[in-house]
């Protein structure tokens, strides 16, 4: 006897009183389960039906609803899958998952259980299981669309055509190394080495991408510095429109680091206010100023605030300018008969007053730019999580050994590697049909 | 003990070929009472296709059975005529020895080392039926004679005897080789019992005359001077060595192959069994490949007094009159004479995944399956299979714990493991490739990898063993001086050394990684390492050779082990684990892998599979304990 696969179900929507709520059934009593609370035995493929949904076992009215209906294996999970429109509200929800679960073989999801069956059904890779996630939880414009290309396979697709091309390489080598009397062409080796050359580069240059993807995915990390009293807090207030920073005319107010996470037209941005840059005899304050140069050195981007009634600025300050830093000149409303600075240490400055909102719209459009070009770069598929960016860096070491390993053994065993890397982000860990390749492309057998 | 003790063995091997000799042979070793029982005894150790043993990976396979004390190693050191290690130009993980044998010289050292063996008793007869006990336990065999002998385990190594159908244009012979009956009624008994068979084809070349053949004009290729030996043994090759000679398709070959297509039974649909990839029939290969202009054709004598030869490459079932006209269009044959045609023959198999770890299969206990009824081909995969099962056998009759070698042992066990987990689709031969392992498990290393552990089991002889610690004792001791010799770059660069000036002193071995480094070189260094014995060096240059890439193998098979420790229970139901796919049920099903290691390879069984399999057998662990 075989036993089948469970049937699953769940509601598909948040819980809570809503329009509608979609409760999802998929495996092999989906049917079936339509059958029951419908009384529909032979219902169109993926149209929706108008319904009453009735209690099978009283036959009493659950609700008025929609159905619809997907045959394996053209499905999100590649079994026979229904949905159910019902109107929202948890007693409704609540009613016909209860039918549901009073059927045979039939019981609630797990997290995550339908992809994982889309997973297992060979519908989605990891990294589309991945892009499906990130989509689920895009909160900006610019996480939606990397998440959808990525859930469309475009990050699959690229590494998988790497791994192809690494699997018929290795295969070129094997092909050597099996069958060394077997009159293989004289080119082989030229090959072998052209595609490992110009795969290593092309995943070096990947990798030498400035973290785009996980900017977009994480936020671009944005980091206000500056001696004390410059009115950093001020600033950010001004930047996200709201008193998120306690704002006090004495110096040293904000000891800790505090962040904000905002959508900039856009893109996933978190600012952080930090401490007042200063030598201090306050161990709690000195506590704040070693949290702030921390932040100043994992930061994205930089503001170093100045402030404008100074004629002179705080060294310490000036020296955090470089290319990965804007300088802010702040409370130029307090200026009234100087030239302000057009540059500072190279750079040039931005000149606001914080607490007037005067020129924040320059400020918040100078930022926008300089995080629009940390984000964008060629190229479609970017890396969008750490685990991506290891393995990948796995794979081009395991390439570099293998440009110098010499000996055909040691050049295979490091391309099985860079190979198996990559199919570690893809979630392909099947037998690598090296042999097939060379059958089917060498004349092999004396 | 009963009175009957002359028909009552612990072991009966059915079939002499080189499955069964190996199996018999490792059987009697450990100690059990074995009968040896073929149709022929003058053809015991026969090699019914190319006369040649080794090879690469099959070459691997020969060294282990060797390192484990069995018989083929010593038989082809007695019998080759050509001893060639082959990839010289690469690595030592990928060099493997071959040899070619005089056939007859092979059969008598076969038989020799075999009636040398004792409890081991060999008779000849063709086995009708088996006998069970009240328990569907094997308990004997019924002979063609009438005869039925008890035994406590049965070993099948009845190779293409099962249907076989030899096609020769639209000619078809039943018959196991040439000459020989098949064996139908065993066929019979095997379809009783239910075991899900495959059909495969294999063929062979047509032999030639060699004193017809113009030998002037052809390549040579001769044999390596001075000839290595197979077995950890043999001091020295003591058989006349010969040439063999390489000739070619031409393009009139091609055009006769292709005019006569319709008469060859692979293409008119006659054949319904998957040949293999890898030694495709002439015509198969002209089909596929057809831009090719040439096919190389290894002329390969059978003997040192036997005029046959056996043109290596141009396997094939045309009909007999397009053989002979094939002949007259490649250079050197053109007069030759044919003295039998080349043919294809099918045969069945048994879906190896009916087996478990030592090949007893799991409807029938007490009865194992050894060789190319399991859907391997070649000598060396048969030997290898013959002797893990003759092994198992005699261990399991006994009472003693099975015999197991895993992928990170041997090449044996790549074998065993690929067999029983995935079937095969194709007759199985084995390849370097197949072994992820491949920079561990090397040739010249099979006796460190193998030995001790058929010492554990008693299935290594005195000699061996001496021979073996003797060995073990030089290396351990040369790894330790070249590990400690240590020395500073500039002292390198004063001696002519190319090695970078980063002032690091370096040890003897860290230095054999470097492609121009070797002992001899390193003697210039330490004059003692020069009076050093040349085998014991090389082991000790290869380590080091492959020292870094070891390092990360040796991390590979700790994880792997880890999975392969994890034994699955085998009564696990794979049906009944909720979340698992039906694919994955079903090839779970059929393979019934034994440990959660070998249901990570089956393909179609995907990482969350594994997961949820784990999960079922960590909790089922939990409840039971």
């Amino acid at each position: 006897m075989v036993m089948v696969n469970d049937t699953i179900f769940a509601p598909a929507t948040a819980s809570g009183k809503a329009g509608i709520a979609v409760i999802r059934v998929s495996g092999p009593r989906a049917a079936d389960a339509l059958r029951h609370l419908t009384g529909m035995t032979n219902p169109a493929p993926r149209h929706a039906c108008r319904c009453r949904l009735v209690d099978p076992e009283d036959g009493s009215g659950l609700d008025d609803g929609l159905t619809l209906w997907f045959p394996a294996p053209a499905s999100f999970t590649g079994e026979d899958v229904v949905e159910f429109h019902l109107h929202g509200g948890r007693a409704t929800v609540r009613a016909v998952c209860g039918a549901l679960s009073r059927m045979a073989e039939t019981r609630l999801a797990e997290p995550g259980e339908f992809t994982r069956r889309a997973f297992d059904n060979g519908k989605l890779d990891l990294t589309e299981i991945e892009g499906l996630a990130d989509l689920i939880a895009a909160e900006t414009e610019a996480q939606r669309k990397q998440a959808l290309r990525q859930l469309g396979g475009a990050l699959g697709a690229m590494l998988e055509d790497w791994r192809q091309k690494l699997l018929r390489t290795l295969a070129l080598i094997e092909a050597e190394i099996d069958f060394p009397e077997e009159g293989l062409p004289a080119h082989l080796e030229t090959e072998i080495k052209h595609n490992i050359l110009g795969l290593r580069k092309k995943i070096g240059a990947y990798l030498d991408d400035k973290r785009r993807g996980e900017l977009v995915r994480d936020g671009v990390f944005i980091a206000i510095l500056g001696a004390p009293n410059v009115g950093k807090s001020s600033l950010l207030n001004a930047l996200v429109r709201r008193d998120v920073a306690i704002v006090t005319e004495t110096a040293g107010t904000t000891r800790d680091v505090l962040e904000v996470n905002f959508d900039l037209d856009g893109f996933a941005v978190t600012i952080a206010d930090t401490a007042g840059l200063r030598e201090t005899g306050d161990h709690i304050e000195r506590e704040g100023v070693r949290r702030a140069l921390k932040q100043a050195d994992e930061a994205d981007l930089r503001l170093v605030v100045f402030d404008a009634s100074q004629s002179e600025h705080d060294p310490g300050s000036l020296a955090l300018l470089d290319g990965n830093s804007m300088p802010v000149l702040n409370k130029i409303d307090t200026v009234k008969n100087r030239e302000l600075p057009t540059k500072m240490g190279g750079f040039p400055v931005i000149p606001v007053s914080a607490k007037q909102a005067s020129n924040m719209g320059a400020l918040v459009d100078a930022v926008t730019r300089r995080v629009a070009e940390l984000m964008e770069g060629r190229g479609s598929a970017p890396l969008t999580r750490t685990r991506h960016r290891e393995a990948l860096s796995e794979c081009h070491g395991a390439l570099r050994r293998a440009e110098t390993a010499g000996a055909a053994e040691l050049v295979a065993e490091d391309v099985r590697l860079a190979a198996r890397s990559l199919g570690r982000i893809t979630g392909r860990v099947d037998v690598e049909d090296v042999l097939d390749v060379i059958f089917r492309e060498f004349c092999i057998g004396k | 003990m009963s009175g009957h003790a002359s028909t009552n063995f612990d072991v009966i091997v059915i079939g002499g070929g080189h499955a069964g000799c190996e199996a018999a042979a490792a059987a009697a070793r450990i100690g059990a009472r074995t009968l040896l029982l073929t149709h022929k005894i003058e053809t015991i150790g026969e090699m019914s296709c190319n006369p040649a043993i080794g090879g690469l990976a099959k070459g691997h396979l020969v060294r282990e059975i060797d390192a484990l004390d069995g018989v083929m190693g010593r038989v082809i050191d007695r019998a080759g005529i050509q001893f060639r290690m082959l990839n010289l130009s690469k690595g030592p993980a990928v060099r493997g020895p071959r040899a070619q044998a005089d056939r007859k010289l092979y059969r008598a050292a076969m038989q020799d080392i075999l009636s040398e063996q004792t409890g081991l008793t060999i008779r000849s007869g063709s086995v009708e039926d088996l006998t069970f006990d009240n328990f569907g336990h094997v308990d004997g065999v019924v002979t063609d004679a009438g005869e039925t002998i008890s035994c406590g385990r049965v070993i099948l190594t009845t190779g293409t005897f099962l249907r076989g159908l030899i096609h020769m244009g639209d000619e078809k012979i039943p018959a196991g080789r040439m000459g020989e009956a098949p064996s139908m009624g065993l066929s019979d008994t095997l379809n009783k019992a239910e075991f899900r068979l495959g059909r495969l084809k294999t063929g062979t070349p047509p032999r030639l005359d060699g004193r017809t053949i113009d030998w002037t004009g052809l390549d040579a290729q001769a044999g390596d001077s001075p000839p290595q030996p197979f077995s950890f043994l043999t001091d020295k090759i003591r058989t006349p060595q010969i040439d063999c000679h390489i000739t070619g398709t031409t393009m009139a070959s091609h055009d006769l192959i292709r005019a006569n297509l319709d008469r060859a039974p692979m293409y008119s649909g006659q054949i319904e069994g998957t040949g293999p990839r890898y030694c495709p029939s002439i015509e198969d290969k002209v089909v596929r490949f057809a831009d090719r202009a040439r096919h190389q054709i290894f002329l390969e004598p059978e003997g040192l007094d036997d005029h046959t030869v056996y043109p290596n490459g141009i396997s094939t079932s045309l009909p007999r009159d397009v053989q002979n006209a094939l002949l007259l269009t490649i250079p050197g044959l053109e007069k030759a004479r044919m003295i039998r045609p080349g043919y294809a023959i099918e045969y069945d198999f048994v879906d190896p995944r009916e087996l478990g770890q030592t090949l007893e299969t799991r409807r029938i206990p007490g009865l194992y399956f050894a060789g190319q009824i399991n859907g391997t081909t070649g000598y060396e995969e048969a030997a290898a299979q013959g002797l893990m099962a003759g092994l198992n056998a005699a261990l399991s009759c006994a009472g003693s714990p099975s015999f197991v070698l895993d992928r990170a042992d041997a090449y044996i066990g790549v074998l065993i493991d690929d067999l029983i987990n995935y079937g095969t689709a194709e007759p199985y031969r084995m390849f370097t490739s197949r072994a992820e392992y491949r920079l561990t498990l090397r040739a010249d290393n099979a006796d460190q990898r193998l030995t001790a552990l058929g010492e554990k089991i008693g299935c290594v002889g005195p000699e061996r063993s001496g021979a073996f610690q003797m060995k073990a004792a030089a290396l351990a001791s040369l790894r330790e001086t070249v590990k400690a010799l240590r020395i500073t770059p500039s002292a390198l660069a004063r001696r002519g050394f190319d090695i970078a000036q980063d002032g690091v002193a370096r040890s003897a071995m860290r230095l054999l990684a470097h492609a121009d480094i070797n002992m001899a070189r390193l003697a210039q260094i330490w004059p003692a390492l020069g009076a050093v014995d040349r085998e014991i060096a090389e082991q000790i240059e290869i380590e080091g050779r492959y020292a870094s890439y070891l390092v990360r193998q040796n991390a590979d098979i700790e994880a792997f082990r880890r999975d392969e420790d994890l034994l699955l229970p085998p009564d696990l139901d794979f049906d009944g684990i909720g979340g698992l796919s039906n694919e994955a049920k079903e090839k779970l099903s059929a393979a019934r892998p034994a440990t959660l290691g070998a249901a990570v390879r089956i393909s179609g069984v995907t990482p969350a599979a594994i997961t949820i399999l784990l999960r079922h057998v960590r909790r089922r662990d939990r409840s039971a304990a």
